[in-house]
Protein backbone atom coordinates (compact mmCIF):
# COMPACT_ATOMS: atom_id res chain seq x y z
CA UNK A 1 0.00 0.00 0.00
CA UNK A 2 2.68 2.49 1.09
CA UNK A 3 4.87 1.12 -1.68
CA UNK A 4 2.33 1.91 -4.41
CA UNK A 5 1.65 5.33 -2.92
CA UNK A 6 5.32 6.26 -2.91
CA UNK A 7 5.85 4.99 -6.47
CA UNK A 8 2.93 7.06 -7.78
CA UNK A 9 4.16 10.22 -6.00
CA UNK A 10 7.70 9.73 -7.23
CA UNK A 11 6.52 9.05 -10.80
CA UNK A 12 4.55 12.31 -10.75
CA UNK A 13 7.61 14.20 -9.48
CA UNK A 14 9.64 12.56 -12.25
CA UNK A 15 7.14 13.75 -14.85
CA UNK A 16 7.21 17.26 -13.38
CA UNK A 17 11.01 17.41 -13.45
CA UNK A 18 11.35 16.12 -16.99
CA UNK A 19 8.48 18.38 -18.05
CA UNK A 20 6.31 15.95 -20.06
CA UNK A 21 3.26 14.05 -18.88
CA UNK A 22 3.13 11.45 -21.70
CA UNK A 23 2.21 7.88 -20.81
CA UNK A 24 5.62 6.52 -21.75
CA UNK A 25 7.42 9.05 -19.59
CA UNK A 26 5.12 8.29 -16.64
CA UNK A 27 5.83 4.57 -17.05
CA UNK A 28 9.56 5.23 -17.15
CA UNK A 29 9.24 7.38 -14.04
CA UNK A 30 7.26 4.61 -12.34
CA UNK A 31 9.94 2.05 -13.20
CA UNK A 32 12.71 4.24 -11.84
CA UNK A 33 10.80 5.02 -8.64
CA UNK A 34 9.89 1.37 -8.11
CA UNK A 35 13.59 0.55 -8.35
CA UNK A 36 14.46 3.34 -5.92
CA UNK A 37 11.78 2.34 -3.41
CA UNK A 38 12.94 -1.29 -3.60
CA UNK A 39 16.26 -0.21 -2.12
CA UNK A 40 14.66 1.39 0.92
CA UNK A 41 11.69 -0.98 1.26
CA UNK A 42 12.42 -2.26 4.78
CA UNK A 43 12.35 1.36 6.03
CA UNK A 44 9.24 2.22 4.05
CA UNK A 45 7.16 -0.90 4.54
CA UNK A 46 6.44 -0.23 8.19
CA UNK A 47 2.73 0.40 8.77
CA UNK A 48 3.22 3.73 10.54
CA UNK A 49 5.20 5.29 7.73
CA UNK A 50 2.38 7.48 6.44
CA UNK A 51 1.29 8.54 9.91
CA UNK A 52 4.87 9.47 10.66
CA UNK A 53 4.94 11.82 7.68
CA UNK A 54 2.90 14.30 9.71
CA UNK A 55 5.45 14.24 12.53
CA UNK A 56 8.32 14.57 10.07
CA UNK A 57 6.67 17.65 8.58
CA UNK A 58 6.14 19.15 12.03
CA UNK A 59 9.81 18.52 12.86
CA UNK A 60 10.75 20.22 9.58
CA UNK A 61 8.58 23.24 10.39
CA UNK A 62 10.18 23.58 13.84
CA UNK A 63 13.58 23.31 12.21
CA UNK A 64 13.00 26.10 9.69
CA UNK A 65 11.65 28.36 12.40
CA UNK A 66 14.69 27.72 14.60
CA UNK A 67 17.06 28.19 11.67
CA UNK A 68 15.64 31.63 10.88
CA UNK A 69 15.77 32.58 14.56
CA UNK A 70 19.34 31.35 14.91
CA UNK A 71 20.64 33.16 11.82
CA UNK A 72 19.00 36.33 13.13
CA UNK A 73 20.55 35.93 16.59
CA UNK A 74 24.02 35.34 15.18
CA UNK A 75 23.58 38.38 12.93
CA UNK A 76 22.54 40.59 15.85
CA UNK A 77 25.36 39.27 18.04
CA UNK A 78 28.01 39.83 15.40
CA UNK A 79 26.89 43.37 14.57
CA UNK A 80 26.89 44.46 18.20
CA UNK A 81 29.71 46.81 19.18
CA UNK A 82 30.18 45.17 22.59
CA UNK A 83 30.17 41.65 21.14
CA UNK A 84 32.90 40.38 23.46
CA UNK A 85 30.84 41.27 26.53
CA UNK A 86 27.88 39.32 25.19
CA UNK A 87 29.87 36.28 24.13
CA UNK A 88 30.12 33.38 26.58
CA UNK A 89 31.31 30.35 24.63
CA UNK A 90 31.40 26.98 26.39
CA UNK A 91 31.54 23.27 25.68
CA UNK A 92 29.07 21.25 27.70
CA UNK A 93 27.87 17.64 27.73
CA UNK A 94 24.29 16.93 26.76
CA UNK A 95 23.00 13.60 28.15
CA UNK A 96 21.41 11.72 25.24
CA UNK A 97 18.20 9.80 25.72
CA UNK A 98 17.90 8.79 22.07
CA UNK A 99 20.03 5.74 21.36
CA UNK A 100 20.27 4.80 17.70
CA UNK A 101 22.93 6.24 15.40
CA UNK A 102 20.37 7.79 13.05
CA UNK A 103 18.67 9.70 15.83
CA UNK A 104 21.95 11.00 17.23
CA UNK A 105 23.08 12.07 13.76
CA UNK A 106 19.82 13.86 13.10
CA UNK A 107 19.87 15.56 16.50
CA UNK A 108 23.45 16.72 16.08
CA UNK A 109 22.78 18.07 12.57
CA UNK A 110 19.68 19.93 13.68
CA UNK A 111 21.49 21.35 16.70
CA UNK A 112 24.25 22.74 14.53
CA UNK A 113 21.79 24.84 12.58
CA UNK A 114 19.91 26.17 15.60
CA UNK A 115 20.53 29.05 18.01
CA UNK A 116 23.96 29.14 19.55
CA UNK A 117 24.75 25.42 19.54
CA UNK A 118 27.20 23.30 17.56
CA UNK A 119 27.47 19.52 17.85
CA UNK A 120 31.14 18.84 18.53
CA UNK A 121 31.50 15.17 19.40
CA UNK A 122 29.74 12.10 20.78
CA UNK A 123 31.22 10.24 23.71
CA UNK A 124 32.33 6.69 22.97
CA UNK A 125 29.48 5.01 24.86
CA UNK A 126 26.93 7.26 23.05
CA UNK A 127 25.71 8.64 26.37
CA UNK A 128 26.72 12.26 25.85
CA UNK A 129 26.73 14.70 23.00
CA UNK A 130 29.36 17.40 23.46
CA UNK A 131 27.91 20.70 22.36
CA UNK A 132 29.68 24.01 21.82
CA UNK A 133 27.44 26.90 22.81
CA UNK A 134 27.87 30.52 21.85
CA UNK A 135 26.00 32.19 24.71
CA UNK A 136 26.27 29.93 27.70
CA UNK A 137 24.20 31.08 30.67
CA UNK A 138 22.62 28.18 32.48
CA UNK A 139 23.45 24.54 31.81
CA UNK A 140 20.13 23.15 33.14
CA UNK A 141 18.14 25.50 30.95
CA UNK A 142 20.10 24.76 27.77
CA UNK A 143 19.83 21.00 28.29
CA UNK A 144 16.10 21.27 28.99
CA UNK A 145 15.59 23.33 25.82
CA UNK A 146 17.24 20.72 23.62
CA UNK A 147 15.58 17.79 25.40
CA UNK A 148 12.04 19.15 25.20
CA UNK A 149 12.47 20.65 21.72
CA UNK A 150 14.30 18.64 19.10
CA UNK A 151 15.02 15.45 21.02
CA UNK A 152 11.36 14.93 21.93
CA UNK A 153 10.26 15.51 18.33
CA UNK A 154 12.93 13.17 16.96
CA UNK A 155 11.81 10.44 19.36
CA UNK A 156 8.25 10.88 18.13
CA UNK A 157 9.37 10.51 14.54
CA UNK A 158 11.38 7.35 15.17
CA UNK A 159 9.17 5.55 17.68
CA UNK A 160 7.26 2.54 16.41
CA UNK B 1 -0.65 41.48 -9.76
CA UNK B 2 0.49 38.38 -7.86
CA UNK B 3 3.35 37.98 -10.32
CA UNK B 4 4.42 41.55 -9.66
CA UNK B 5 4.33 40.91 -5.89
CA UNK B 6 6.43 37.77 -6.38
CA UNK B 7 9.08 39.81 -8.18
CA UNK B 8 9.26 42.29 -5.30
CA UNK B 9 9.39 39.47 -2.76
CA UNK B 10 12.22 37.74 -4.65
CA UNK B 11 14.20 40.97 -4.80
CA UNK B 12 13.81 41.50 -1.06
CA UNK B 13 14.81 37.89 -0.37
CA UNK B 14 17.93 38.31 -2.51
CA UNK B 15 19.03 41.40 -0.60
CA UNK B 16 18.34 39.78 2.78
CA UNK B 17 20.32 36.71 1.68
CA UNK B 18 23.27 38.83 0.59
CA UNK B 19 23.14 40.69 3.90
CA UNK B 20 23.23 37.39 5.79
CA UNK B 21 26.28 36.29 3.77
CA UNK B 22 27.95 39.59 4.64
CA UNK B 23 27.06 39.21 8.32
CA UNK B 24 28.46 35.67 8.31
CA UNK B 25 31.76 36.97 6.96
CA UNK B 26 31.81 39.82 9.49
CA UNK B 27 31.27 37.14 12.13
CA UNK B 28 34.22 35.16 10.81
CA UNK B 29 36.36 38.29 11.04
CA UNK B 30 35.20 39.52 14.45
CA UNK B 31 34.63 36.40 16.53
CA UNK B 32 37.62 35.41 18.68
CA UNK B 33 38.30 31.73 17.93
CA UNK B 34 37.65 28.94 15.44
CA UNK B 35 34.72 27.37 17.26
CA UNK B 36 32.73 30.58 17.56
CA UNK B 37 33.53 31.41 13.93
CA UNK B 38 32.10 28.08 12.81
CA UNK B 39 28.80 29.13 14.41
CA UNK B 40 28.61 32.22 12.22
CA UNK B 41 29.65 30.42 9.03
CA UNK B 42 27.30 27.46 9.37
CA UNK B 43 24.15 29.37 10.35
CA UNK B 44 24.20 32.72 8.64
CA UNK B 45 26.07 31.34 5.62
CA UNK B 46 23.48 28.61 4.96
CA UNK B 47 20.62 31.08 5.26
CA UNK B 48 22.42 33.42 2.86
CA UNK B 49 22.68 31.02 -0.06
CA UNK B 50 19.37 29.33 0.85
CA UNK B 51 17.48 32.62 0.43
CA UNK B 52 19.06 33.15 -3.01
CA UNK B 53 17.77 29.71 -4.07
CA UNK B 54 14.34 30.54 -2.65
CA UNK B 55 14.25 33.78 -4.66
CA UNK B 56 14.96 31.99 -7.94
CA UNK B 57 12.29 29.40 -7.11
CA UNK B 58 9.74 32.21 -6.65
CA UNK B 59 10.21 33.94 -10.00
CA UNK B 60 11.15 31.15 -12.41
CA UNK B 61 7.59 29.74 -12.98
CA UNK B 62 9.12 26.46 -14.17
CA UNK B 63 8.70 23.23 -12.20
CA UNK B 64 12.15 21.94 -13.20
CA UNK B 65 13.83 25.09 -11.88
CA UNK B 66 11.73 25.20 -8.71
CA UNK B 67 12.52 21.58 -7.90
CA UNK B 68 16.19 22.12 -8.60
CA UNK B 69 16.22 25.14 -6.32
CA UNK B 70 14.64 23.11 -3.52
CA UNK B 71 17.11 20.30 -4.12
CA UNK B 72 19.84 22.89 -3.72
CA UNK B 73 18.38 24.21 -0.46
CA UNK B 74 17.96 20.71 1.02
CA UNK B 75 21.46 19.80 -0.09
CA UNK B 76 23.03 22.79 1.69
CA UNK B 77 20.98 22.19 4.81
CA UNK B 78 22.28 18.62 4.87
CA UNK B 79 25.93 19.37 4.18
CA UNK B 80 26.48 22.58 6.17
CA UNK B 81 26.10 21.03 9.65
CA UNK B 82 28.13 17.98 8.66
CA UNK B 83 31.08 19.99 7.44
CA UNK B 84 30.84 22.31 10.46
CA UNK B 85 30.86 19.32 12.79
CA UNK B 86 33.73 17.60 10.96
CA UNK B 87 35.88 20.70 10.95
CA UNK B 88 35.27 21.56 14.61
CA UNK B 89 35.85 17.97 15.73
CA UNK B 90 39.03 17.60 13.69
CA UNK B 91 40.35 20.92 14.97
CA UNK B 92 39.54 20.00 18.58
CA UNK B 93 41.11 16.57 18.27
CA UNK B 94 44.20 18.07 16.68
CA UNK B 95 44.69 20.29 19.71
CA UNK B 96 43.51 23.71 18.55
CA UNK B 97 42.29 25.12 21.84
CA UNK B 98 39.22 27.30 22.41
CA UNK B 99 40.27 30.82 23.38
CA UNK B 100 40.67 32.00 26.95
CA UNK B 101 37.22 33.58 27.21
CA UNK B 102 35.57 30.15 27.08
CA UNK B 103 33.66 29.97 30.35
CA UNK B 104 33.23 26.21 30.71
CA UNK B 105 34.71 23.18 28.95
CA UNK B 106 33.87 19.57 29.81
CA UNK B 107 36.32 18.32 27.20
CA UNK B 108 39.23 20.08 28.92
CA UNK B 109 42.31 17.90 28.69
CA UNK B 110 40.88 15.59 26.06
CA UNK B 111 41.66 15.42 22.37
CA UNK B 112 44.79 17.31 21.43
CA UNK B 113 45.84 17.70 25.04
CA UNK B 114 46.05 14.00 25.80
CA UNK B 115 48.33 11.58 24.02
CA UNK B 116 45.67 9.30 22.58
CA UNK B 117 42.68 10.22 20.46
CA UNK C 1 9.16 50.93 -10.71
CA UNK C 2 7.86 47.62 -12.03
CA UNK C 3 8.59 44.30 -10.35
CA UNK C 4 11.08 43.16 -12.98
CA UNK C 5 13.02 46.42 -12.72
CA UNK C 6 13.07 46.17 -8.93
CA UNK C 7 14.36 42.61 -9.17
CA UNK C 8 17.13 43.72 -11.53
CA UNK C 9 18.26 46.45 -9.14
CA UNK C 10 18.02 43.98 -6.25
CA UNK C 11 20.41 41.62 -8.06
CA UNK C 12 22.84 44.53 -8.55
CA UNK C 13 22.72 45.42 -4.86
CA UNK C 14 23.12 41.83 -3.69
CA UNK C 15 26.02 41.26 -6.10
CA UNK C 16 27.76 44.30 -4.62
CA UNK C 17 27.17 43.06 -1.05
CA UNK C 18 28.43 39.58 -1.94
CA UNK C 19 31.55 41.01 -3.58
CA UNK C 20 32.32 42.82 -0.34
CA UNK C 21 31.71 39.57 1.55
CA UNK C 22 34.07 37.71 -0.82
CA UNK C 23 36.87 40.21 -0.20
CA UNK C 24 36.41 40.00 3.58
CA UNK C 25 36.41 36.18 3.45
CA UNK C 26 39.67 36.36 1.51
CA UNK C 27 41.14 38.42 4.35
CA UNK C 28 40.35 35.60 6.76
CA UNK C 29 41.96 33.04 4.45
CA UNK C 30 45.15 35.10 4.15
CA UNK C 31 45.35 36.16 7.79
CA UNK C 32 44.66 32.72 9.28
CA UNK C 33 45.89 32.48 12.00
CA UNK C 34 45.53 28.68 12.11
CA UNK C 35 44.93 26.09 9.40
CA UNK C 36 41.29 25.34 10.41
CA UNK C 37 40.56 29.08 10.27
CA UNK C 38 41.74 29.14 6.68
CA UNK C 39 39.65 26.08 5.84
CA UNK C 40 36.63 27.78 7.37
CA UNK C 41 37.34 30.88 5.28
CA UNK C 42 37.50 28.71 2.16
CA UNK C 43 34.20 27.05 3.04
CA UNK C 44 32.61 30.45 3.55
CA UNK C 45 34.07 31.64 0.24
CA UNK C 46 32.45 28.73 -1.58
CA UNK C 47 29.14 29.44 0.15
CA UNK C 48 29.22 33.04 -1.02
CA UNK C 49 30.22 32.07 -4.56
CA UNK C 50 27.22 29.73 -4.69
CA UNK C 51 24.96 32.62 -3.73
CA UNK C 52 26.72 34.72 -6.38
CA UNK C 53 26.10 32.12 -9.10
CA UNK C 54 22.42 31.84 -8.16
CA UNK C 55 22.02 35.63 -8.35
CA UNK C 56 23.67 35.64 -11.77
CA UNK C 57 21.34 32.83 -12.88
CA UNK C 58 18.42 35.03 -11.85
CA UNK C 59 19.87 38.10 -13.56
CA UNK C 60 20.64 36.46 -16.89
CA UNK C 61 17.75 33.98 -16.91
CA UNK C 62 20.11 31.09 -17.65
CA UNK C 63 18.84 28.53 -15.14
CA UNK C 64 21.61 26.13 -16.15
CA UNK C 65 23.68 28.07 -13.60
CA UNK C 66 21.64 26.41 -10.85
CA UNK C 67 23.19 23.04 -11.70
CA UNK C 68 26.60 24.65 -11.57
CA UNK C 69 25.80 26.07 -8.13
CA UNK C 70 24.71 22.65 -6.82
CA UNK C 71 27.83 21.04 -8.30
CA UNK C 72 30.05 23.65 -6.68
CA UNK C 73 28.30 23.01 -3.38
CA UNK C 74 29.13 19.32 -3.66
CA UNK C 75 32.77 20.05 -4.45
CA UNK C 76 32.96 22.50 -1.55
CA UNK C 77 31.51 19.97 0.88
CA UNK C 78 33.90 17.25 -0.24
CA UNK C 79 36.87 19.60 0.01
CA UNK C 80 35.91 20.53 3.58
CA UNK C 81 35.65 16.84 4.46
CA UNK C 82 39.05 16.17 2.93
CA UNK C 83 40.61 19.15 4.73
CA UNK C 84 39.16 18.00 8.06
CA UNK C 85 40.72 14.57 7.53
CA UNK C 86 43.96 16.29 6.65
CA UNK C 87 43.97 18.34 9.87
CA UNK C 88 43.46 15.17 11.91
CA UNK C 89 46.03 13.09 10.04
CA UNK C 90 48.67 15.77 10.14
CA UNK C 91 48.34 15.89 13.90
CA UNK C 92 48.44 12.08 14.19
CA UNK C 93 51.55 11.90 12.03
CA UNK C 94 53.28 14.57 14.11
CA UNK C 95 52.33 12.63 17.29
CA UNK C 96 53.74 9.33 16.04
CA UNK C 97 56.87 11.10 14.79
CA UNK C 98 57.39 12.61 18.24
CA UNK C 99 56.90 9.26 19.95
CA UNK C 100 59.09 7.38 17.51
CA UNK C 101 62.45 7.09 19.24
CA UNK C 102 64.17 4.76 16.77
CA UNK C 103 67.48 6.26 15.69
CA UNK C 104 66.67 6.05 11.98
CA UNK C 105 63.41 7.98 12.52
CA UNK C 106 65.11 10.83 14.34
CA UNK C 107 66.88 12.25 11.33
Amino acid sequence: MTFVFLVVILALIWAAVTGSFTLLNLLLGGAVSALAVMFIRDRVDQPYFLRRMGRIISLGALFFYELALSAWRVAVLVCRPNMHGQLRPAIFAFPLTVQSDQEITLLSNLLTLTPGTLGLDVSEDKKYLYVHALEYRDEEEMIANIRDGFEARIREVFEQ
Amino acid sequence: MIVEALFYLAGILLIIGALFSLVAVIGILRLPDLYTRIHAASKAGTVGSGLAFLAIALVSFDTAVILRAFVGIVFFMLTAPISAHLLSRAAYMAGYKPYDGTVYNVLEGKGGNSTKL
Amino acid sequence: MSGAEFLFHATTVSLALMTLALLLAMYRIIAGPSLPDRILGLEMLIGIVIGYIVVIALRTGLTLYLDIAIGLGLVGFLSTVAFARFVLQRWQISQTAAEDTRPEARK
